[in-house]
């Protein structure tokens, strides 16, 4: 049957091309091709979100008045609601969590040297629209907890030099977190975002066609002149092992799902007191700690604002990393980059915990 | 050698027997709580009994008014003669909202043209049947009297 629909198609679209590249594709097989699997899961992830993205969409009301209850009433009165948002919302989380991994395993075989500079830099802004998307996302079930966490991702936003009033009044629709701050995250969660990140994904993914899997520089280095490293079909052998990769995702998820129910909290208040040990998502939490722990001045200057454009300078070196290490692209080690990587990870994973910790 | 081949075969068959049923299983799986997530729950809001239609004063000789019965439309109609008169302002046709005509003294749907006389019956037009009746009682008197419309 499917032979035969193939073969239709194919009479009238002529496949060739489709053809020669399902049987061409293949995929370098060595000791760290386990870090191929991730960026596969994230996508994976990705399209879990979109899904049942839409699904709540036919519930969900983005108003001040209506958006918790609606909520409310998809966990409770709508049948596998209940499933349906505690699946978007762990997804969300473990979608952020691989991104991390993918991106430091990216970062720490040097796969983004040349000539893949550009995937690198279209996945470094992927990494940024997803944190985009958690931050956007947290305020849509106007809970107390997502209230006052974006008057406080909102505010660092206001701490930027120059622009930093503008970009408070553009996020908050106004100069506080209100209804109007709903309809704005309402737009961007579901509408903007969405459209760039498709975008950016496709353009990634083409990037990865065109080029084929990164060799990692270390077992590059130790071919012999000449020698090939031996492939794997991409169709069916690498395909399957990805598929049953994501299934270990799909079972994580779904135990996660059934048995740790996302929480509601209470709904948002403006004129209530801030709760204590208000905190954001686990993903801010590392940025968010650092902040606190900078005096109010630093050499005449507002410790948050240093704070923000370190920030930024980081983000900007992150983006600029393959046009920086110029000794990669060469195909040399560079233990230099090696040493920043670890640096990052391990500033973000402590960061993280005592974020986690602190009073 | 062809003895070699046949188990080979079969376990071929096996495993893509196996793979598929997994997959097939996935896929129901996924689909029932879909299926049933996108079927919206029955509304809290009990079928309404009876409704207040406006005062029984503002009503003029030959003419009418909507009003809200429960989630849906209603008319009340005052006839040439006096008489209250109510019905669901929702045509049996495609569920327009149907208004009154002073002209002819009749209810008319806009959509497609459909007529129903000061019964609820159809007159003309593409309205499988007339229009549901309600009863209608005055409560209070004088001029702050009201409307009140029941279901039969």
């Amino acid at each position: 049957m499917i032979r035969e629909v193939i073969a239709w198609l194919d009479d009238r679209l002529d496949l060739t091309d489709v053809r020669h590249f399902v049987a061409e594709k293949g995929v370098p097989v060595h000791a760290q091709k386990v870090w191929y699997y991730l960026g596969g899961m994230t996508l994976f992830l990705l399209a879990v979100q979109i899904f049942t993205g839409i699904l709540l969409l036919l519930y969900y009301r983005p108003s001040a008045a209506e958006a918790y209850e609606s909520v409310q009433f998809i966990v409770t009165q709508v049948q596998f609601g209940w499933l349906i948002r505690n699946i978007h919302s762990w997804s969300a989380n473990l979608l952020i969590g691989l991104a991390f991994a993918h991106f430091f395993s990216v970062f720490f075989l040097k796969s983004y040297r040349k000539p893949r500079e550009l995937t690198w830099v279209s996945g470094i802004f992927l990494l940024f629209l997803m944190l985009g998307f958690g931050f956007s996302g947290y305020l849509l079930p106007w809970n107390e907890l997502s209230f006052f966490a974006t008057k406080v991702g909102t505010g660092i936003a206001g701490a930027v030099p120059t622009v930093g009033h503008f970009t408070l009044r553009l996020l908050r629709g106004g100069d506080d977190v209100t209804g109007a701050t709903l309809s704005r995250f309402y737009g961007l969660h579901v509408a903007i975002l969405p459209a760039v990140t498709t975008a950016l994904v496709a353009l990634h993914l083409l990037f990865v066609q065109r080029q084929g899997m990164s060799v990692p520089l270390g077992v590059e280095r130790r071919l012999k002149p000449g020698e090939r490293l031996r492939q794997m079909p991409f169709f069916p052998n690498y395909i399957l092992r990805e598929v049953l990769a994501w299934y270990v995702v799909l079972a994580v998820l779904a135990a996660l799902a059934a048995f740790y129910p996302w929480e509601l909290g209470t709904k948002a208040d403006p004129f209530a007191v801030v709760p204590p040990g208000i905190r954001p998502e686990w993903y801010f939490l590392a940025m968010f700690h650092t902040l606190k722990l900078l005096p109010s001045h630093i050499l005449g200057f507002e410790g948050e604002r240093i704070g923000v454009v370190a920030f930024g300078l980081i983000a900007l070196f992150l983006v600029l990393v393959p046009f920086l290490d110029r000794r990669a692209s060469r195909g040399e080690s560079s233990p230099m980059f090696t040493t920043l990587a670890l640096v990052g990870l391990l500033y973000l994973v402590s960061f993280t915990i005592i974020g986690h910790y602190a009073k | 050698m062809p003895s070699d081949t046949r188990p080979d075969f079969d376990r071929r068959t096996f495993l893509d027997t196996l793979l598929a049923t997994g997959f097939v299983s996935t896929a129901l799986a996924v689909a029932y709580p879909v299926s049933r997530f996108l079927i919206p729950p029955a509304s809290g809001e009990p079928a309404t009994a009876s409704a207040v239609a406006g005062r029984a004063s503002s009503l003029r000789p030959n003419s009418a008014a909507i009003f809200k019965f429960g989630s849906k439309p209603g008319i009340v109609v005052r006839t040439a003669d006096g008489e209250l008169r109510a019905f669901s302002a929702v045509c049996t046709h495609l569920d327009c909202t149907v208004q009154f005509k002073a002209d002819t003294s009749q209810l008319w749907c806009a959509c497609h043209n459909g007529m129903y006389d000061l019964g609820g019956n159809v007159v003309s037009g593409p309205p499988p049947r007339g229009l549901e009746k309600f009863t209608v009682n005055v409560r209070g008197e004088g001029d702050d009297a009201e409307i009140v419309v029941s279901r039969t």
